[in-house]
């Protein structure tokens, strides 16, 4: 018990019990109960209280059967073991020794009574969680009745929403939850690659590489001089500490995500166009947070997977914007992959800025849309007109595919049109994925 | 987390917030909605009243943040009060609206009686959230998981003892939800140390 006040209240109270006189008394009548109660029976459910009726006129109990045989405890034990008692949280011994007691002793008696009755107080529905689209709903409403000075950037808005879902989440799981296992998976060249870790491990990952932007941003990086891979980030975090991570990652990686907000908020116009270096690639700012925020919603389903919660996807804008910036990261992605000899050569090379061969993306449900996507180059544009391909996908689905959650070969749903377009640009997807 | 936070954290809140700061409105959020939702259901029974009387309180937190005195007590009583006096109004309007109704079972006693339940109810839930984890583990424990003392000990790995001390002192604190004038008195838990 570190807590002082805590401390402060049971001395206090204990005292007052301790003093009171051991010799039965006449019942005074207990707090709000309008007749002197009957002797406290064992815990009822919440509410039974209000149907005391003089022991005369109780129906006859069964007797226990066998009956325990009453132990005799001496009053301070019996007295400790009220909570206990009150919460039928003790033997069917004890329970008999305390019943026995509270018949001649009135201050425990009047205690039990309470007890008894905070009982009715507890409630188990604390599983009633918060509707997550309840926030943005409330915080419109508050920016319509006062419009924000210093608001929140639009584009930060897909990362507001997604580390307020996760830090819900995480708010709602038990400490023993954070040491559940989670299998992280992505793609590498053309194979599934994996890497397990914990709840706590996944948000230890989060942070490190949301740091990323936080660097970019002149803020201070918790991983100063680690390499700016998110991979080997992580792996640096992971290996640095020498226990495994705990809940106690949780107030470190929220406040980071707090602070990011803010420093967007007030960092003025432009700022979006910042460069967020990721080792290997960099992203523009509004790009780069996007990106953490589909990376903070992909997690959070890894980590409801692994708790069993359920957890659903990002509202549809943000959705929508999350499937946009993985398609305009396509043609590089591909062209990378053709360097490789991983994907088909080009086959129409057009001027920069013109539109070339394309695949038409076309993206069902929630978030959903039609984008073109250029096949043979990054530079060339991508084009209705010059479809070679269609492929039709679930917007979910399509994320999943990014993320490394499904194979390339089972993710699209209709495909119509050139095979190896489609195959490039499916595998191409997967390897957008990554730790 | 989330529980009393230092009053350093509350008069900066207040700054960012009387400075129309978005991202404060959304950590404010982020640390008492389920608090306010969850007292608001526990008083009104009824999500879309509690979705509704959280959209008020911090739609009245946001457009009145001087109204907050922090010598008066933590931001999160703060909360809880406004969260309180919402319930308490939405109770009430809804009993002018049944009162033309000729078969509202309840006259003006049992309104009374329904904010007074509702207020101890409330009270109960601000104490369980605010008291030392300890308690509040131990109480998780025996009540939501059914587990006896003597288990729950080993699951806090503490002695007997302690685990029936914290169980008998959760319920002592619970129990002083009743205690209080449910109304005229002072606000639940305001400016009070728990």
């Amino acid at each position: 018990m570190s807590d002082g006040a805590g401390g402060r209240d049971e001395d206090g109270r204990d005292e007052g019990v301790r003093g009171a006189r051991r010799i039965p008394g006449p019942r005074a009548a207990a707090d709000d109960f309008a007749e002197p109660g009957p002797v406290p029976q064992p815990p009822e459910p919440a509410g039974a209280h209000a149907q005391a009726e003089p022991e005369a006129e109780r129906a006859p109990r069964p007797a226990p059967d066998p009956a325990p045989p009453v132990l005799v405890l001496p009053h301070r034990v019996l007295q400790a073991l009220l909570g206990a008692w009150a919460l039928a949280a003790c033997s069917a011994e004890e329970t008999a020794a305390v019943e026995a007691h509270l018949t001649e002793c009135a201050p425990c008696a009047d205690e039990a009574l309470r007890l008894r009755d905070a009982v009715g107080l507890l409630h188990t529905d604390r599983s009633l969680d918060l509707d997550p689209l309840l926030r943005s709903r409330v915080l419109e409403n508050c920016l319509g009745r006062r419009p924000a000075k210093i608001p929140v950037p639009d584009w930060a808005a897909p990362y507001d929403a997604e580390t307020a879902r996760l830090d819900a989440l995480l708010r709602d799981i038990g400490a023993a939850e954070w040491h559940a296992p989670v299998r992280l998976q992505w793609f590498e060249g053309e194979r599934e690659a994996g890497r397990r870790t914990t709840v706590a491990g996944v948000i230890g990952h989060l942070m490190t590489v949301d740091g990323l932007v936080g660097a970019a941003l002149g803020l201070d990086d918790p991983l100063s001089g680690a390499p700016l891979s998110p991979a080997a980030r992580t792996e640096s975090y992971w290996s640095a500490t020498r226990v495994p991570p705990t809940r106690a990652v949780h107030e470190p990686w929220r406040e980071q995500s707090h602070t990011l907000i803010r420093t967007v908020s007030f960092a003025g116009r432009g700022v979006e166009e910042l460069s967020v270096s990721y080792g290997d690639f960099a992203l523009p700012l509004q790009d780069a947070l996007l990106d953490r925020a589909f990376e903070c919603w992909v997690h959070a389903g890894d980590i409801a997977k692994a708790v069993d919660y359920p957890y659903e996807p990002p509202s549809a804008g943000h959705l929508h914007r999350m499937i946009d910036l993985a398609v305009r990261m396509l043609p590089a992605a591909l062209a990378v992959r053709r360097r490789s000899g991983l994907a088909g050569p080009a086959r129409q090379l057009v001027a920069a800025g013109s539109p070339g061969r394309s695949l038409h993306l076309e993206i069902e449900g929630s978030g959903g849309g039609d984008w073109y996507v250029a096949l043979d180059s990054p530079a060339a544009l991508g084009s209705a007109e010059h479809t070679v391909a269609q492929v039709a996908l679930d917007g979910v689905e399509f994320c999943r595919l990014v993320a490394g959650h499904v194979p390339p070969v089972e993710a699209a749903a209709g495909q119509r049109g050139d095979r190896e377009a489609i195959r490039d640009v499916l595998f191409a997807a997967a390897s957008l994925s990554r730790l | 987390m989330a529980k009393n936070a230092p009053p350093r954290w509350d008069r900066k809140m207040q700054q960012r917030l009387s400075r129309g700061e978005a991202a404060a409105l959304g950590e404010m959020y982020d640390r008492f909605a389920a608090l306010v939702h969850s007292q608001a259901h526990r008083m009104l029974d009824d999500e879309a009243a509690a979705d509704l009387v959280t959209r008020e309180v911090f739609g009245h937190v946001w457009e009145n943040p001087d109204a907050y005195d922090p010598k008066q007590g933590s931001m999160r009583a703060w909360v809880t009060r406004l969260t309180h006096l919402e319930s308490v109004r939405r109770l009430r309007r809804g009993a002018d609206e049944d009162r033309d109704d000729p078969d509202d079972p309840e006259g003006p006693d049992g309104l009374e009686e329904r904010v007074r339940r509702a207020t101890v109810a409330a009270r109960a839930d601000y104490i369980a959230s605010s008291m030392p984890a300890p308690l509040r583990a131990a109480l998780e424990l025996a009540y939501v998981r059914r587990r006896d003392y003597r288990q729950t000990a080993a699951d806090l790995g503490v002695t007997e003892d302690e685990a029936r001390r914290r169980l008998r002192l959760g319920l002592q604190l619970l129990s002083t939800a009743r205690t209080r004038p449910p109304e005229g008195g002072p606000p639940p838990g305001y400016g009070r140390a728990l």
